[in-house]
């Protein structure tokens, strides 16, 4: 398989403090990877940065073979101007931890703005589309409500329709359940699930460990700016190598 | 006694013998003696003033019936009524332009923005008109071609600048001061997270602004802007220094004419009030529209 996502030596300060310190990763087409690690490590900024909502200071990422953010010509770089900046993203889904649903538009409206306004989908044919995925994560019944009127765990599920609508290769979940009660947090995580089954590529910032034994292919454990240790769930949750990983793994299980 | 509404289940079983039973018992809610004294004098002293305004003949409602919707009033109204919608307008567009530009990443676009609102908020509306008003005097001609180059057509400022546009120029630019303090912090208000996720969604910048961020800075935009529209609308008798025929200068003329100074005065309140209340019913619906999905 390719990778899907080629991250290397990705470098990012904000002012002096050193956030990533020299991130290299590889994601594979089809593989879902779980990225674990304490506050403050830097998951959210490596999210971001894959999705160019942050830019790197060095290094490069690049997605289903194409550098984000830069367009390589000779031996330059070019920085991409902000409409190819957004075109890029329509391909990566990304959810984020408090969901950031549009208050004012209608469950529907929220999954088909996107489709409509950035791939210039005909408005029929992105309705369609939109009711087969609020089918999919079980919210067929809500299309006319507004965000407000659904239960987090609700919420959480329409943003994931609302990232998948524009058929992304690459999904990313940025602490998707953090924000939920812990009633709602099953509901969220079968969807996830479900899309890693049918062979979603997706990186996935999470501290439910009990998911990513059962759904990932890797693991990556992140602290302070490095990536610390990688490999499969057995590899890393139940041998874990590195003392800051056994220390950061007694404290969450 | 507890005085929660579900005691603790052990507590509970075991008081449950000696606790008193309240239900049988007849409610007495709390009296207010100075309330009822209060209301009782606000509305002797109502019921004087309308007694006053009724017989005084001071008020003269003869006359105010009289002129209060003759052609030239009501040509006058209509004179307010469009120097309040132009103003507004105008002064709304440039308003938001001039919010963007405080809002963007340029240091320049951002000081000249900010230079334009200290500057128009500084000077008295009533100086600023009186400036445009005799715009002939400083500018002699506009030229339109290249900038500080030749130009390709000119104008006679004397022509162009009308004591109307001067007045609808002079209320657009004051008001685009206040409208772009005003959409600035509405845009502000604004959830960092909604624009986050258009980004992240891949929606045209434009498009964002127009569809993600302006509609939810409307519900903080809205009652300030109705405020501002409001006392741009009675704002617009400060015109009558420049002997627009608005409402305000009319009814001053007709009064230096009959004398009747009072109710004349009279038919412009009423006027005022009239459409200020029009205004006001225009904002609650406009404000219902903007707060879909704001609540459950
Ligand atoms: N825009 C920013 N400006 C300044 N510092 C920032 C910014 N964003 C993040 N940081 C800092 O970078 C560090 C890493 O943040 P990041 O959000 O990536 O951590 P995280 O691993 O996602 O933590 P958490 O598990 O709490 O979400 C933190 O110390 C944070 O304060
Ligand atoms: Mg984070």
């Amino acid at each position: 398989m390719t990778a899907m996502v080629d991250i290397r030596s990705v470098h990012k300060s904000f002012g002096s403090l050193q956030v990533l310190r020299g991130i290299d990763l590889e994601v594979r087409s089809g593989e879902v990877a779980v990225v674990l690690g304490p506050s403050g490590s830097g998951k959210s900024t490596l999210l971001r940065a894959i999705n160019h909502l942050e830019k790197v200071d060095s290094g490069w990422i690049s997605v289903g073979g194409s550098l984000v953010g830069y367009r390589r010509q000779g031996d330059r770089l070019y920085e991409l101007r902000e409409r190819e900046i957004l075109r890029q993203r329509t391909r990566i889904g990304f959810v984020f931890q408090n969901f950031n649903l549009f208050p004012h538009l209608t469950v529907l409206e929220n999954i088909v703005e996107a489709p409509i306004s950035a791939l210039r989908r005909p408005r029929k044919e992105a309705v369609r589309a939109a009711e087969a995925l609020l089918d999919r994560v079980g919210l067929a019944d809500k299309a006319a409500s507004y965000p407000r009127q659904l239960s987090g765990g609700q919420q959480q599920r329409v943003a994931i329709a609302r990232a998948l609508a524009l058929e992304p290769e690459l999904l990313l979940f940025d602490e998707p359940t953090s924000a939920l009660d812990p009633e709602l947090v099953g509901e969220v995580l079968d969807v996830i699930k479900d899309l890693a089954h049918q062979g979603t590529t997706m990186i996935v910032v999470t501290h439910e460990i009990g998911f990513a034994r059962e759904v990932a292919d890797t693991v990556v454990f992140m602290d302070d700016g490095r990536i610390v240790e990688r490999g499969t769930p057995a590899e890393v949750l139940d041998a874990p190598s590195h003392e800051r990983t056994k220390a950061f793994l007694s404290k969450v299980l | 006694m507890s005085l929660t509404s579900d005691p603790p289940v052990g507590k509970a079983a075991a008081s449950d013998a000696e606790r008193e039973d309240y239900s049988a018992l007849k409610v007495v809610p709390v009296r207010h003696p100075w309330r009822w004294a209060a209301v009782v004098v606000t509305a002797v002293l109502v019921a004087q003033f309308a007694h006053g305004l009724i017989t005084n003949s001071g008020w003269e409602w003869d006359v105010f019936a009289d002129f209060f919707t003759t052609r030239t009033i009501l040509k006058a109204v209509w004179i307010t009524i469009q120097l309040t919608f132009y103003g507004t307008a105008l002064g709304f567009a440039l308003g938001i332009v001039l919010a963007f530009m405080r809002l963007s990443q340029s240091p320049f676009l951002k000081s000249v923005a900010f230079t334009y609102i200290w500057a128009f908020r500084s000077i008295p509306l009533i100086v600023q008109l009186l400036f445009w008003f005799n715009l002939t005097y400083l500018y002699k001609r506009l030229d339109f071609g290249i900038p500080f180059g030749p130009g390709f057509f000119s104008f006679d400022t004397a022509g162009l600048v009308g004591a109307m546009s001067a007045a609808v120029l002079g209320l657009a630019l004051h008001q685009a001061a206040y409208a772009a303090e005003i959409v600035r912090g509405g845009v502000l208000a604004v959830d960092g997270g909604q624009l986050e996720a258009a980004a992240a969604l891949g929606i045209p910048r434009l498009r964002q602004l127009r569809r993600i961020v302006l509609p939810q800075a409307m519900r903080s935009i809205l009652p300030n802007a109705a405020n501002e529209v409001i006392s741009l609308f009675k704002g617009t008798s400060i015109v009558s220094v420049m002997a627009i025929g608005e409402l305000f200068y009319q009814v001053q003329v007709i009064y230096g004419r009959n004398g009747r100074v009072v109710p004349l005065l009279m038919v412009a309140t009423v006027w005022y009030i009239i459409l200020t209340t029009v205004l006001s019913i225009a904002q609650y619906y406009v404000e219902r529209h903007f707060s879909r999905g704001a609540t459950r």
